[in-house]
C-alpha cells in the first residue's frame, strides 16, 4: 500500500462532470507531477460531494478544505499555494474562511454542519471505481459478517429492529418486506434494486450509484442471503449513463474478488447481479410496473395482491428495494440496529438523503437525520432564497408530493409528520419556489407531468390526469371557472381512492395543497382575470 | 419532401439487414429481452422501423403488436425517423422554475423548428422530456447521451456548435 501526505479529491458526479471536472482532474494530475509531488500527493476522482451547483468541487485532505467552482486556470495556484506551501487559496474556499490568517484550518461550511452521512458515507470520499478503497472503509465486512456469523433469520431481525423504512417513497418496513419473501417457498427468488429514479427533483440514487456503487452490490447480496435469492437485478434509468458504467465495472470487480458469484467467501452462498436498463417511463418506478418492464412488457402496474414479495418477477418471490434503502443495509448490519436508531426519530430512525432544487442558494445532495425541519434545510443548509426574493412554497417529495406554505416551514421532515401536514416525504426531493412565480403556472407544470406519465391502464388516472391539466390550463389561459375548482377537488379525491397505483393516487396531491393554501391566487386568475406574478399571458 | 439524412434513416442504410439479424441472434426466443433488443436496434437504425419490429417479433416469438406497444410506451424509443442528434429538454418542475422555457425558445429559434420536429438537414430533433435527474444544475438538457446543465439562452449557440 502506498502512502501519500495529501489526497486531492475531485468530485466526479454528473453535475460536476457538466461543469468540467474531468479537465480539472487532468490538470491537477499534470500540475502535481510538474511540481514534483507525484509521490506525495494523490489525485482521486470521487462520487458526489453534495453542493452540485458549485461544481467543480475539489477537497484537499488531511485538512479537509473544500474548494468550489474550481477551473483549470485555478489548478496551478492550488498546487503551488496549498500543496507546495501549505496555504489555502482563500478565494476558492467553500465556507467561512480561516479563523486565523495564514493557518490551514477552516470552519466546515454550514452546508455540511447539519448533515449526518450514513448512505453517503463514501460519496466524495473514495474512488468509486476502486473496490479496494471501498473495502478499506469497511466495505463488504457486513456481507462477510452475515455469511459467517448470522443466519438469514438474524439478518432479517436486525433490519426489522433497525426500523428502516423503504426510502423510495412508500416507507414500507424493509425487514418486514424481506420476511415475506424469506417465508415464501419457491425454487427461485430474486432481489431487484429499483434505480428507476424518475420523480422530478430527485437525483439521489444517481449520485449514490455514481459515488458508491459497491454499497448497493453489498446491500443486494445481504438481501439475497436474507431471503434466499441467488440472483439480483438492478433496474436503472437508461439516461443514467455514468451510473450504469460504474455499476457494470463494480459488479465485474466484485466478481473478480469473489464477492459475487458462486460460493461467496467459501460460505456456499451464491449470488450474482445483472443490470437492466429502463427506457424512459416514470411509472416504472412503481414496483409491479418495473417488474412488467423487466419481463419485456409495457410498464403497466399489476393488480395487488399478490405482492411481489410472494409473486413478483416471472411469478417468483421478489424483493424490490430502492437504492438508498439498500445503501443503509451494510452499516445497519455492521453497527447494529441500536446504533441506527440513534439517528432520526423514534418512528423514523436513520437519515434521509434529500435533493435541494429550485430557488435556493445551495442546490444539491444532502443527508440529514429524519425529523429535521424544512426551515433548517432551506435556510441553514440551503442558504435561503437567492436574489433577496421571498419564499413562496416548498414542494416535498417531488411532483407527486404536496406544496407547503411558509406557515408550515417548521414541520419535521419524516414519513409520518409530512403526511399529517398534507404532504409527503416521498423520495426526498425538495423544490423551493420563490414569490416571483405564478402558482397557476407551477400547478400546470405539475399536472402536465402526470398527464404525460400516466400509463393509461386505469381510468381514474388516465382520465383524471388529463382533466386536471385541462382545468388548470384553462385558468392559466384566463378561461377558468370557479366551479371548475370544486370539480378539480372532487376528481382529485376520486383519483386518490380509485387509481390502481401510486402514480394516480399521488398525482392530485400537489394541486389539492395548492388550492388549499393558494386558492386565492387561482380565484384572482378566474374572477379578476389577473396573474399577480405576470406569468400567465392574459 | 424528405431530406437525404431522413431518407437514410427511413431505409436504415446505416443499419444493414444482416446487422439486425446478428443483433437478434443473441436474443432469440427470449421474450424478456424485448427492451434490450429494441435498444440495440435503435442504436444502429436511429429509430424503430416497422420492418425491424417484424423481425424482432419473429426472433423473440412475440406478436408484432406487442413490439409496437412496447416501442411506443417508452420515451427513449421512437417509431418515427429522427435527426442524427436528439435534443431532449427537461420540462419538469425544477427545470421549469429555473427557466426551462427560455431554453426551449432559444433552441427553437436557433434550430428553426418547433418541439417535436426535426431540422431540414436531418441533424437535430428537438423533444421535451420528463425529469433527467440532474436537477442540481437545472435547467438541463440532454443531447444524445450528454447532459448540459445550468443553462441560459446565451449558452445554447455554443453548445449546438459542437454538433453542427
Amino acid at each position: 500500500m502506498e502512502f501519500y501526505r495529501s489526497h486531492v479529491l475531485v468530485c466526479g458526479g454528473t453535475p460536476c462532470v457538466l461543469e468540467g471536472c474531468k479537465a480539472v482532474r487532468d490538470a491537477l494530475i499534470s500540475e502535481v507531477r510538474r511540481a514534483g509531488l507525484a509521490g506525495e500527493v494523490k489525485v482521486v476522482e470521487t462520487g458526489c460531494l453534495g453542493p452540485c451547483d458549485m461544481g467543480p468541487i475539489v477537497v484537499v485532505y488531511p485538512e479537509g478544505i473544500t474548494y468550489a467552482r474550481v477551473g483549470v486556470k485555478d489548478v496551478p495556484v492550488i498546487v503551488e499555494e496549498h500543496l507546495l506551501k501549505g496555504r489555502a487559496v482563500d478565494r476558492l474556499v467553500l465556507g467561512t474562511g480561516a479563523k486565523e490568517k495564514g493557518v490551514v484550518s477552516y470552519e466546515r461550511p454550514p452546508y455540511f454542519e447539519l448533515q449526518q452521512r450514513i448512505v453517503l458515507r463514501n460519496c466524495g470520499m473514495i474512488d468509486p471505481d476502486s473496490i479496494d478503497e471501498y473495502i478499506a472503509r469497511d466495505g463488504y465486512r457486513a456481507l462477510a459478517k452475515c455469511l459467517t456469523e448470522m443466519t438469514p433469520g438474524e439478518v432479517i431481525d436486525a433490519v426489522k429492529e433497525s426500523g428502516l423504512l423503504g426510502r423510495g417513497g412508500a416507507a414500507f418496513p424493509t425487514g418486514v418486506k424481506w420476511s415475506f419473501t424469506a417465508r415464501a417457498t419457491a425454487n427461485q427468488k430474486y432481489v431487484v434494486c429499483n434505480a428507476d429514479e424518475g420523480e422530478p427533483g430527485t437525483f439521489k440514487d444517481r449520485l449514490i450509484l455514481e459515488g458508491d456503487p459497491h454499497s448497493i452490490i453489498e446491500g443486494m447480496a445481504i438481501a439475497g442471503y436474507a431471503v434466499g435469492a441467488d440472483k439480483g437485478f438492478i433496474y436503472i434509468r437508461g439516461e443514467y449513463v455514468l451510473s450504469i458504467e460504474r455499476l457494470e465495472r463494480a459488479i465485474q470487480k466484485a466478481r473478480e474478488y469473489g464477492l459475487l458469484g458462486e460460493d461467496i467467501l467459501g460460505s456456499g452462498f451464491d449470488f450474482d447481479i445483472e443490470v437492466r436498463k429502463g427506457a424512459g417511463a416514470y411509472v416504472c418506478g412503481e414496483e409491479t410496473a418495473l417488474i412488467e418492464s423487466m419481463e419485456g412488457d409495457r410498464g403497466e402496474p399489476r393488480l395487488k395482491p399478490p405482492y411481489p414479495g410472494t409473486c413478483g418477477l416471472w411469478g417468483k418471490p421478489t424483493v424490490v428495494n430502492n437504492v438508498e434503502t439498500l445503501a443503509n443495509v451494510p452499516p445497519i448490519i455492521l453497527n447494529g440496529p441500536k446504533w441506527f436508531r440513534g439517528f432520526g426519530t423514534e418512528r423514523c430512525p436513520g437519515t434521509k438523503v434529500f435533493t435541494l432544487t429550485g430557488d435556493v442558494n445551495n442546490k444539491g445532495l444532502i443527508e440529514v437525520p429524519m425529523g429535521i425541519t424544512l426551515r433548517q434545510v432551506i435556510y441553514e443548509i440551503g442558504g435561503g432564497i437567492p436574489g433577496g426574493r421571498a419564499f413562496k412554497i416548498a414542494q416535498t417529495g417531488g411532483t407527486s408530493g404536496g406544496c407547503l406554505p411558509k406557515e408550515l416551514l417548521d414541520v419535521p421532515m419524516d414519513y409520518f409528520s409530512l403526511p399529517e401536514a398534507g404532504s409527503a416525504l416521498g423520495s426526498g426531493a425538495l423544490l423551493i419556489v420563490d414569490d416571483s412565480h405564478c402558482i397557476v403556472d407551477i400547478a400546470r407544470c405539475f399536472m402536465k407531468f402526470f398527464k404525460h406519465e400516466s400509463c393509461g391502464k386505469c381510468v381514474p388516472c388516465r382520465e383524471g390526469t388529463d382533466r386536471l391539466y385541462e382545468i388548470v390550463d384553462k385558468v392559466a389561459q384566463g378561461n377558468g371557472r370557479l366551479e371548475d375548482l370544486d370539480l378539480a377537488l372532487e376528481l382529485s379525491r376520486v383519483m386518490q381512492v380509485a387509481s390502481l397505483c401510486g402514480l394516480g393516487q399521488a398525482a392530485p396531491l400537489s394541486l389539492m395543497t395548492i388550492l388549499q393554501y393558494f386558492g386565492d391566487e387561482f380565484r384572482e386568475h378566474i374572477v379578476g382575470k389577473t396573474c399577480p406574478a405576470g406569468t400567465c399571458g392574459f | 419532401m424528405e431530406t437525404p439524412e431522413v431518407e437514410k434513416c427511413r431505409t436504415g442504410s446505416s443499419g444493414q439487414p444482416d446487422e439486425i439479424d446478428s443483433i437478434l441472434e443473441k436474443y432469440r426466443g427470449r421474450k424478456d429481452a424485448l427492451i434490450p433488443a429494441l435498444y440495440d436496434i435503435q442504436k444502429v437504425m436511429n429509430y424503430l422501423p416497422e420492418s425491424a419490429a417484424v423481425k424482432v417479433a419473429e426472433a423473440l416469438e412475440v406478436p408484432v403488436s406487442k413490439v409496437y406497444g412496447v416501442a411506443t410506451f417508452y420515451t427513449l424509443f421512437s417509431v418515427k425517423p429522427r435527426g442524427k442528434h436528439i435534443i431532449r429538454v427537461c420540462e419538469s418542475a425544477p427545470c421549469h422554475v429555473l427557466g426551462a422555457m427560455n431554453v426551449v425558445k432559444e433552441l427553437e429559434r436557433e434550430l428553426g423548428i418547433k418541439v417535436g420536429e426535426t431540422t431540414k438537414d436531418g441533424r437535430f430533433t428537438l423533444e421535451l422530456t420528463s425529469c433527467l435527474g440532474t436537477c442540481g444544475v437545472a435547467p438541463a438538457i440532454m443531447i444524445d447521451d450528454v447532459v448540459y446543465g445550468n443553462l441560459t439562452a446565451d449558452k445554447i449557440p455554443h453548445i449546438l456548435s459542437e454538433y453542427r
